[in-house]
């Protein structure tokens, strides 16, 4: 089964991933803070979705980020170092801090992480830790069981 | 994005190609918020939030390099956040172990600073507006900052206006001179969607307060009413340094960029409140939703009774005038206990050019004399040192509770948990 959702494109790019899912807001400084080249385990006990779960190369779906604003500078520093997630992908209008991240990294690094916003509440109720994802260019995401 | 010719021959790479990038870097990041056009930054100073050299940053180390090797320079010299390293702060071996390795890059990443275009050796704290310090925008100055308290200072109560950057993205405007308008930048980004009503029986501390409403209103700008009632309608010391620790709260419990009070704060006192759109939710906070917010945080200390073995004042970073103050109270609550020092190791933090107008005064000696120690240091920095979070530390900050394993204490409570307690 699947079902499509429609968001705009921030970053573009295409990506078939797994999903990992933060439903409330994903604090990236406290969520890296022990990563280390191609490995982040999330740090952030506030987030109970993601806490001791490995965010590299997942399709993270989330509603905004929040907290520091270091965060685009995290973001971006995970790709330098190959922890970065494989997609961003936001219910809501993306916040500064990410947008800031996926921005460095699609521009200063070879880890472009593509990246889609506003897909909607109802992205977030549907989508599950482990599904597979389909990034389309155009902003389309497919969410497959 | 429609860019002046000279920042249209930036983008095509007339100064570089690592100009070219950086002016690649703001235009998206302007787009993605429905930015139309590049506005010069206006203030003489940067500020940076990345004041750390902490190891795990080896990408942002790289990209310096790459700036200083492309040959670029800030277009406006930088303060920066505080350093993360002070001997004077209290430390067992293992932490100081820890802590070296953990920013042992420090020395590294300060010198590449230095190479792009901090301000001074001494330019080191979040607070980069207090006089003292010099690195404070006119009202409507357009700026390049990410600090949260201090973006949400200089566009509340100074006027200036700067949106919520994330660190690099406000050294890029820094370097090139220009950042993307929207948001807080532009007139309708400074409206209220939310009426804050204030509306206590006491004096609400500033760190609660601003917490309530943060959690509340999120990123969104509110207007607060009622608030004058404590605080008058001045913008003087006393003024200023509550609204600093207010609005640092409201920027870390939420994300607030910009704030206004009523009768108080610039646009507040030029516009009153045709500054709040007219659909604008309402927010009542009494003293019993004061005490519900600061009875909602949650004590991650292992033990929850655990006796405190450190309390840190100053995130974001103590004015004079708090200096003076704490130092008066505690010399006075010391001699009513019959006590001459502390009796939980104590560290005010403040920044360098505060700390050494401060030494310049008799209170300086006082301090000191209770056993209190006065640091340039950034409380957090030393908090994310993990044998440090482990130990229970209390801070009358709302910012350092959230950020950290740290306990919040209304200003009184320090006082008395600091000067032995109840007993």
């Amino acid at each position: 089964m699947e079902k499509i959702f429609k968001g705009r494109v921030v970053v573009p790019g295409e990506a078939t991933l797994t999903a990992l899912v933060s439903h409330g807001g994903f604090n990236t400084l406290a969520s890296y803070k022990d990563c280390k080249e191609g490995k982040n385990i999330c740090t952030d006990q506030n987030n109970p979705d993601l806490f001791g779960k490995s965010t590299v190369g997942v399709a993270l779906c989330l509603p905004q980020t929040i907290g520091s604003t270091t965060g685009g500078m995290v973001f971006f520093n995970a790709a330098v170092i190959n922890c970065n997630p494989g997609a961003m992908l936001f219910s809501k209008p993306i916040d500064s801090l990410a947008a800031a991240g996926a921005i460095l990294a699609s521009v200063w690094t070879p880890n472009n992480i593509p990246t889609v916003d506003q897909l909607g509440d109802e992205f977030l109720d549907y989508v599950k830790d482990g599904m597979t994802i389909e990034i389309r260019p155009d902003g389309e995401v497919v969410v497959r069981d | 994005m429609e860019l002046t010719k000279e920042q249209q021959a930036i983008l095509d790479g007339s100064q570089g190609e690592v100009m070219s990038k950086i002016m690649k870097t703001l235009v998206m990041y302007g787009e993605t918020f429905g930015a139309t056009k590049m506005v010069p930054v206006t203030s003489t100073y940067g500020h940076i939030v990345t004041s750390f050299g902490v190891i795990v940053l080896k990408g942002v180390f790289e990209l310096m390099d790459e700036l200083i090797a492309g040959g670029v320079k800030s277009k406006q010299l930088f303060s920066a956040d505080p350093r993360p390293l002070d001997k004077k702060v209290p430390k067992n071996l293992l932490q100081d172990l820890v802590f070296h390795v953990m920013y042992g890059p420090q020395k590294r990443y300060e010198e590449q600073l230095r190479k792009i275009g901090l301000l001074s050796d001494d330019a080191f704290t979040c607070a980069c507006y207090f006089p003292e310090v010099g690195n404070r925008p006119k009202k409507g100055d357009i700026l390049s900052w990410a600090e949260s308290s201090a973006v949400n200072y200089a566009n509340s109560v100074l006027g200036a206006r700067c949106n919520r950057n994330s660190g690099i993205i406000e050294m890029f405007g820094s370097i090139v001179g220009y950042v993307p308008y929207f948001g807080l930048l532009t007139d309708e980004g400074r409206m209220a969607s939310w009426i804050v009503e204030v509306r206590t029986e006491k004096m609400p501390e500033a760190q609660l307060l601003g917490s309530a409403v943060g959690m509340k209103v999120l990123e969104d700008v509110p207007y607060v009413k009622g608030l004058d009632r404590w605080i008058g309608t001045e913008l003087n010391d006393a003024a200023t340094t509550y609204l600093k620790d207010f609005g640092a709260a409201t920027a870390s419990n939420g994300s607030v960029g910009l704030y206004h009070i009523d009768r108080l704060t610039p646009e507040a006192v030029e516009h009153g409140e045709k500054l709040i759109r007219p659909d604008a939710k309402v927010y009542v906070i009494d003293d019993a939703e004061l005490e519900r917010v600061k009875a909602s945080y949650p004590v991650i200390w292992k033990k929850k009774d655990a006796k405190p073995k450190l309390c840190f004042m100053g995130c974001p970073h103590m004015t004079l005038a708090q200096l003076n103050d704490w130092t008066d109270r505690l010399e006075k609550k010391l001699r009513e206990k019959n006590l001459s020092k502390v009796r939980i190791k104590t560290v005010f933090t403040s920044a360098p050019a505060v700390i050494e107008a401060f030494n310049k005064t008799e209170r300086s000696r006082k301090l000191k004399d209770m056993g209190v120690v006065l640091s340039y240091i950034c409380p957090l920095m030393y908090m994310n040192n993990p044998l440090c979070a482990k130990m229970p530390v209390i801070t009358n900050s709302n910012k350092l509770r959230t950020y950290t394993s740290s306990r919040y204490y209304t200003d009184a409570e320090i006082l008395d948990q600091i000067t032995g307690g109840t007993k």
